[in-house]
């Protein structure tokens, strides 16, 4: 699998994307340089968590005028998988590769811990390796985290079964108590309509190995090679 | 000539760090404060003379750029 990992100043998870994906798919993804206008061919592009731009204006919002991201946009609708964490799904909502937008945590504090996912559905290209409805526990880290879409938009997500991944307790209840940040109808992480964009607020690039705390991170990667291997 | 534009959340967005001024000024003792509703303010000069075009130009910063529509509004002023 040939993987780019996009780098802007003020990215500070690119260098633990970039092992997430060498470990898991045993080659070394390509980094970008987000002043780049062109990259290698790849099939997979990781945007990382941090603060590029130092979250100047709004979360992304700078990140996405970059000359890259005009290339990332180009892929994206040529069906090159895109993956975006934390700062990279603040990036690609901003970009409009992903609808909706990411605010100010419903508490205004930054958070950063260990949480329970529910897995929504496993038919996607990055959750295949999971079971539909597994709970799984990933980290968070951050202070914009709190997704916010219309109710049109929102009902639309979940009639085409875009939402990927939803905050839960360890039992796997999605409700209030188990929302973190205030993200309309508990969502953490949805795809495009096309499928091959996925953007989350978790990190999943930290739950690779038993030594990090856990391996729920490592089936997100997993699952993108099956596709790739599949198609 | 310079713009002046305040980018506000839309209605019905929940802007939490207008909540906790509102706590903040109730705790000072400013009663009587319903609601608070915080945004941004950025001034611009710019070399446009032609206020239309001044206008148009400010217009399609903010939608590139200066306010994300989906969660925010923005409105201009020319001077």
């Amino acid at each position: 699998m040939k993987s780019a990992v996009i780098v802007f100043p003020g990215s500070n998870c690119d260098r633990d994307l970039a092992v997430a994906i060498e470990k898991i798919t045993g080659t070394a993804p390509t980094m970008v340089w987000h002043g780049d206008r062109d990259f290698a061919d790849v099939d997979f592009i990781g945007i990382p968590g941090g603060f590029s731009y130092g979250d100047y204006l709004r979360s992304g919002a700078i990140a996405t005028r970059s000359p890259v991201m005009a290339e990332v946009g180009r892929r994206a609708a040529a069906g090159v998988k895109v993956f975006g964490v934390c700062n990279g799904f603040q990036i690609l909502t901003e970009a409009g590769l992903l609808p909706g937008a990411l605010m100010r945590n419903a508490g205004l504090k930054f958070i950063c811990k260990d949480l329970y996912l529910k897995v929504e559905t496993n038919k996607t290209a990055f959750t295949n390796a999971y079971t539909t409805d597994e709970v799984i526990r990933i980290p968070v880290a951050h202070h914009d985290g709190n997704y916010f879409a219309d109710d049109a938009t929102l009902d639309a997500l979940e009639a085409n079964g875009q939402v990927a991944f939803r905050y839960c307790d360890r039992n796997g209840n999605v409700d209030d108590a188990a929302n973190p940040n205030g993200s309309q109808r508990n969502i953490a992480g949805i795809t495009n309509a096309a499928g091959n964009v996925l953007g989350m607020m978790p990190h999943p690039e930290r739950m690779i190995e038993r030594a990090l705390g856990g391996d729920d991170g490592r089936r997100l990667f997993e699952s993108v090679l099956n596709t790739l291997e599949t198609a | 000539m310079k713009a002046k534009v305040h980018v506000t959340l839309k209605e019905g967005v929940l802007d939490p760090q207008g909540k906790a001024i509102r706590h903040a000024l109730g705790d000072l003792g400013f009663d009587g404060v319903d609601k608070v509703r915080q945004g941004k303010f950025i001034e611009l000069d710019i070399a446009e003379t032609d206020k239309d075009a001044a206008a148009a130009q400010v217009e399609d910063m903010c939608k590139k750029l200066l306010a994300n529509t989906v969660i925010e509004n923005y409105s201009i002023e020319l001077e």
